[in-house]
């Protein structure tokens, strides 16, 4: 069997955006602090542990991501079927997976697309979903309504089947390599995913309008795009900033479902998602095939989360 | 999710002669099959056994039913002229009284009286006629009409789209709707004319392409669809589409074959979920366990005493398409196999469930030889590499096939066999349809190797190498083409005995294998898995339960 | 207000339209002709693909396929499947499964995920906090397709406290495990809402106005930190509803359910615009209503937004 629905379901949720706006202190926190939001952010979150930690851990990843090389020296696609699924051992750290391929180099090389898929797909689906998000919440009326329409029109599409189909534009285009495949896997999850991101940033918005500070700033004459990113846009980050890197994590499971169905990345890129979806067959017979990149996986998510969650309580003024 | 019909080759072997015999050889003794064992003739009456299925992908009509999930139920449904014993394989006479060669282009057919529809009328000449004819006549679009094609007046019936199926051309409406080969003698007796000498037909009339149709189809063929009516064993009762359909003993059945089963459901899943439900005794039967089960054979703790491995006639190989110019190469395609450590691969990704092959059909079939490809279906790293470099290939090899149902494993693991031996880059390319990669093989575009195989449809070794490798043949689908080879072929089917035939066919075998348009690799048994409840399993040779067999403990 | 619901059902049309003819377009756009895949290793005769390509109007333009499907179904009929099943009796036997399986999923994640995030959110940082985020986040980067296999294998096949796999009556009772796996990423998602969501307003004014006031603490609690935090958790619940109908293809494949969702993947698999299409109107349409209903809570839960 196969599928899809992790991604489905990773694309779905739709993080019921008045989230975290129903809180009535937005109202409250009024203009005439003499330093920026920005820079005040930064400063509290030197000083939190949380930050530092998470930050460490994906420095951490993004030098293995960069180069592999200084931490295996084996081969991730080198086969050998005399070592098929050997557990770990000194010579090989996380063992062997079903071609004899070493699970440490391929969970060292995996980092790279794993974190490019992860991080390119939930950073283009917050962009997209972000900015029509606050300009349907924004302006309201007829904007809003085309825009959520839209939205609804993607939102009803089934995952396997938008992911399938421009996948195969890709594949139908000849292009050979890693990357391109990458691109249009991110682009099928963008697709697919940004009108939960636009939801909750509209209801964010929503709610961030009808402030004092808001109003205020209306009633001075300030412009359009003014209020939106010097007023709105801080104000209606954190939601979509929590949405943003939990889905991480769930955009990692779509793109092994992708694999999965054989239309995800294939060989010679490695990736955790297809790791995982190597060794599903096989989780009884050599669990270590699965723990080591879905444990990896999880430490990354962690570490997104907990940053994403220290970079909002440090945006959020009540909250510090 | 409907694994099946990728999985299986979608041709429904006729016939497995001896594939049967050899694996079951305790059957009669008694006691030594695991699944063996007298049932409770009460429970054979109340219970309701589930078996494994899937969706059929057209109605249930028998000419239009090819692929394996319609194919079991048109096979419970109908019964032919001919069936095939469940343990040998071997055809044998079912409605036929007898059926006898009355001249080298003729047969002559008389019936057995007294069989029935499922609707009270009785099975006549004109049924089966009538039945052919529909199938042959090319506006009624049947999957099965080309195995009419050796038929005295076929052509007439059947006319080529004249510019390919996608193209708006309709192809010419036929001048006649009967083939004039098919001669109704009376009620129970009719002739069958051929164009040119054509004994092996009577082994062939087992076959789904073959069974007669009520004159209720003919009438009203949308009603019929609806609830269809056949001559078979078991009669149809009623199904949820895409899930489940169910049948029924059909107590005035006339054959021979009469089950002890009452009832029986056909369960459309997917076919991990089969697995579990069938270790947890909640569904029957399943005649292929999933990779899930090879993977470090689990499946025998899993399911002690009620799962076995059948061989299956049917062969894995891995086609190159010599139509394109980078293929020509012969030492290529000969380097390519020789870098295929086959024992590695069937030891570590198939545990042994699989064995290496070495020529294009395999030991089940009788007379079969193994050994025609010889040296070059050997793991012979220096001589490869040789070969290769002679051959002057560039470029990375990639492999296509789609991914699911455990493909991707085994190309997998090829390709690494072939990377490390040649030194050269070898990917796998999946692709997520299976008919995508039957699109571009048919429209002679694939630029790729790809995964091939071949469920026989008889018995005879020359149903492995004819639709294949013979110039034209029905499923030569790589574009090969040898004369050489052609002619050892049309002397072999000319063959006086079967000893000459078998060495005729075994040399015409090893000059395929001088050419290698396709590389041999494994045979591919079934695991087939039962419930608890089951007794007197087994499966036959078309990869089915044998339902007449089969009891509730 | 009455202008405003008016005015969002008329918008259901295009919508409607929209999706629809998108879902047709890129069933259409699958790559692979639906007939050559029929007969296996074996070529399909060409006689009966273009038969088949005939009586389906594949040769026709997307456009043409698409308003003759609709044609057919504004009167009712959800036409046919290759095999000459009807597509709307497919449809009406499985949209009852998966609605139970929505159902149970969304109940399970809702009692699950806001139990760990009001608790997670009252106490603020600790052991607790930490282990039921490190717990989500696994259920979050584990796809469903591992996740549920696991759970089968546990707890059908190694414990066997379970049927592995659901009849096809699909009862309530079957159907807690594949809710559980289904619902499992999103009550990661409730969780994590929940948390925020309470931990945010555990600081808000009315609590300070409620503890001021001198209410027990239990009050505060269950109907002012509750009531107050509850409302986009149950907005997510709802929305969610629809997505877990539709997008429990994986799960459906590993506990044998017969819902939707296999509906779906098989109709895309077959290339058969028809079923997918089918479905996804059915889809739609509780997609559409749901999200209006959110729409309108809005306005009623926050006086200060108003629709006119």
């Amino acid at each position: 069997m196969t599928d899809p629905t992790t991604a489905a379901a990773g694309t779905a949720p739709d993080l019921g955006a008045s989230a975290y706006v129903t809180a009535p202190e937005h109202q409250m926190s009024g203009p005439g602090k003499p330093r920026s939001l920005w820079s005040d952010a930064w400063r509290d979150l030197r000083r939190r542990p949380l930050f530092i930690i998470a930050g460490a851990v994906i420095v951490l990843l993004a030098i293995i991501a960069i180069f592999p090389s200084w931490f295996t020296s084996v081969d991730p696609n080198h086969k050998d079927l005399s070592h098929s699924r050997e557990t770990p051992s000194g010579a090989a750290w996380f063992g062997y997976d079903l071609q004899g391929r070493d699970v440490y180099a391929r969970v060292v090389y995996g980092a790279r697309w794993t974190l490019l898929v992860g991080l390119s797909a939930s950073v283009l689906t917050v962009l997209i979903g972000a900015f029509f998000g606050i300009i349907a919440g924004y302006f309201g009326r007829w904007i809003d309504g085309l825009i959520s329409r839209i939205g609804e029109i993607f939102f009803g599409l089934p995952f396997v089947l938008g992911a399938i189909v421009i996948l195969n534009l890709v594949r139908n285009a000849e292009i050979r390599g890693a990357l391109p495949i990458v691109f249009a896997v991110v682009a099928s999850i963008a697709v697919l995913s940004w009108p939960v991101a636009m939801r909750i940033m509209r209801s964010a918005a929503i709610t961030a309008k009808q402030q004092d500070y808001v109003k205020a700033a209306r009633a001075l004459g300030a412009s359009a795009p003014r209020i939106i990113f010097k007023h709105l846009l801080p104000n209606c980050l954190a939601p979509v900033l929590v949405y943003g890197t939990i889905a991480l994590g769930a955009f990692i499971g779509a793109e092994a479902t992708l694999s999965f169905l054989g239309i995800g990345l294939r060989d010679p890129a490695v990736s955790w998602g297809v790791m995982i979806s190597d060794a599903r067959n096989y989780v009884r017979v050599a669990p270590h095939m699965l723990l080591f990149p879905a444990g990896f996986l999880t430490a990354t998510v962690l570490a997104f989360v907990m940053l994403g969650d220290a970079v909002r309580e440090a945006l959020d003024p009540k909250l510090r | 999710m409907r694994r099946p019909r990728w999985l299986a080759a979608g041709v429904i072997p006729l016939t497995a002669a001896l594939a049967i015999t050899s694996c079951s050889s305790g059957d009669e003794g008694g006691g030594e099959e695991p699944g063996a064992g007298a049932g409770d003739p009460a429970k054979n009456e109340s219970v309701e056994i589930t078996v494994f299925g899937s969706e059929p992908s057209r109605p249930l009509v028998p000419g239009d039913t090819s692929e394996t999930g319609g194919g079991k139920i048109v096979d419970a449904l109908f019964t032919g002229l001919m069936d095939y014993d469940p343990v040998s394989g071997e055809a044998r006479e079912a409605h036929a009284e007898s059926f006898e060669l009355t001249s080298p282009t003729e047969y002559t057919v008389k019936l057995k009286k007294g069989w029935t529809f499922h609707d009270g009328t009785e099975v006549k000449a004109h049924n089966y006629i009538d039945a052919w004819n529909y199938t042959a006549y090319s506006p009624n679009g049947q999957q099965h009409a080309s195995f009419m094609t050796q038929i005295k007046g076929f052509a007439d019936v059947h006319t080529p789209d004249p510019d390919g199926p996608d193209a708006p051309q309709q192809p010419a409406t036929p001048k006649a709707k009967e083939m004039s080969g098919l001669v109704e003698v009376n009620d129970y007796e009719f002739k069958i004319q051929f164009t040119e000498p054509h004994a092996i037909f009577k082994v062939k009339t087992g076959y789904a392409a073959f069974m007669p149709m009520p004159d209720s189809f003919f009438a009203d063929p949308e009603t019929w669809k609806k609830t269809p009516v056949g001559n078979g064993a078991f009669k149809y009762v009623a199904r949820v589409p895409d899930q489940e359909l169910q049948i029924e003993r059909f107590d005035e059945y006339e054959g021979a074959d009469k089950p002890k089963i009452k009832k029986v459901k056909f369960v459309f899943t997917d076919a991990d979920a089969a697995y579990a439900a069938v270790k947890g005794n909640q569904l029957d039967f399943m005649d292929t366990a999933p990779p899930q089960a090879i993977a470090g054979n689990v499946w025998e703790t899993d399911l002690p005493g009620r799962a076995k491995a059948y061989p299956v006639m049917a062969v894995q190989t891995m086609s190159f398409p010599v139509y394109d110019p980078k293929y020509q190469n012969v030492d290529f395609r000969h380097a390519v196999s020789m870098a295929i450590d086959r024992e590695a691969v069937t030891k570590t990704i198939f545990e042994g469930n699989r064995e290496p092959l070495s020529g294009y059909g395999m030991d089940l079939v009788p007379g079969y030889e193994d050994g025609a490809c010889g040296k070059w279906c050997e793991f012979n790293p220096d001589e490869a590499k040789k070969l290769f470099a002679k051959s002057g290939w560039t470029g990375p090899i990639q492999i296509t096939s789609n991914a699911d149902n455990g493909h991707k494993e085994w190309i997998e693991a090829v390709c690494g066999s072939i990377q490390e031996t040649l030194g050269v880059e070898c990917t796998f390319e999946p692709v997520p349809q299976f008919s995508q990669v039957r699109q571009a093989i048919e429209a002679r575009e694939m630029d790729q190797l790809y995964r091939s195989g071949w469920l026989a449809d008889y018995p005879l070794i020359e149903n492995f190498l004819n639709p294949i490798y013979r110039t034209g043949g029905s499923s030569n689908d790589n574009g090969y083409s040898n004369p050489e080879v052609d002619a050892k072929l049309a002397a072999a089917d000319k063959a006086e005995t079967e000893e000459e035939a078998y060495q005729l066919y075994h040399e015409a075998e090893e000059l395929i294998a001088e050419d290698m348009p396709a590389v041999p690799l494994w045979n591919t048994p079934s695991i087939s898995c039962w419930s608890e409840r089951l007794t007197n399993v087994r499966l036959t040779p078309k990869r089915e339960l044998d339902l007449s067999y089969v009891e509730v403990k | 207000m009455g202008r405003y619901v008016l005015r969002r059902l008329l918008q259901l049309i295009p919508v409607f339209v929209g999706t629809t003819f998108l879902i047709y377009f890129l069933v259409w756009a699958v790559p692979g002709d639906p007939f050559t895949g029929m007969c296996g290793e074996r070529p399909c005769p060409p006689q009966f693909v273009a038969a088949m390509t005939d009586k389906y109007n594949l040769d026709d333009n997307v456009v043409v396929q698409y308003l003759k499907y609709m044609g057919t179904l504004l009167t009712g009929d959800f036409g046919q499947t290759y095999a000459e099943q009807p597509i709307g009796d497919m449809i009406a036997n499985a949209a009852p499964v998966s609605v139970r399986l929505a159902v149970i999923a969304v109940i399970i994640e809702a009692v699950i995920g806001v139990t760990a995030g009001i608790l997670t959110g009252l106490r603020g940082r600790g052991f607790l906090d930490n282990l039921v985020l490190v717990s989500t986040l696994f259920l979050i980067a584990i796809p469903t397709f591992v996740t549920g296999f696991v759970i089968q294998i546990v707890l059908g096949f190694q414990l066997e406290i379970l049927t592995p796999t659901v009849s096809t009556e699909a009862k309530w009772s079957e159907l807690i495990i594949p809710g559980f796996v289904l619902g499992s990423l999103s009550m990661a998602y409730v969780s994590r809402l929940t948390r925020a969501s309470i931990s945010e307003n555990r600081r808000a004014d009315f609590m300070r106005t409620a503890l001021a006031k001198g209410q027990p603490k239990s009050r505060i609690v269950g109907v002012h930190l509750l009531r107050n935090s509850a409302i986009p958790v149950i907005t997510f619940l709802g929305t969610d509803i629809g997505n877990l109908m539709g997008g429990a293809i994986v799960t459906e494949g590993i506990f044998g359910i017969h819902g939707i969702g296999k509906l779906i993947f098989d109709g895309i698999n077959d290339k058969q615009g028809a079923i997918v299409t089918g479905v996804v109107v059915l889809l739609v349409l509780v997609f559409l209503l749901v999200n209006l209903i959110i729409d309108l809570m809005y306005a009623v839960l926050d006086p200060r937004i108003r629709y006119d």
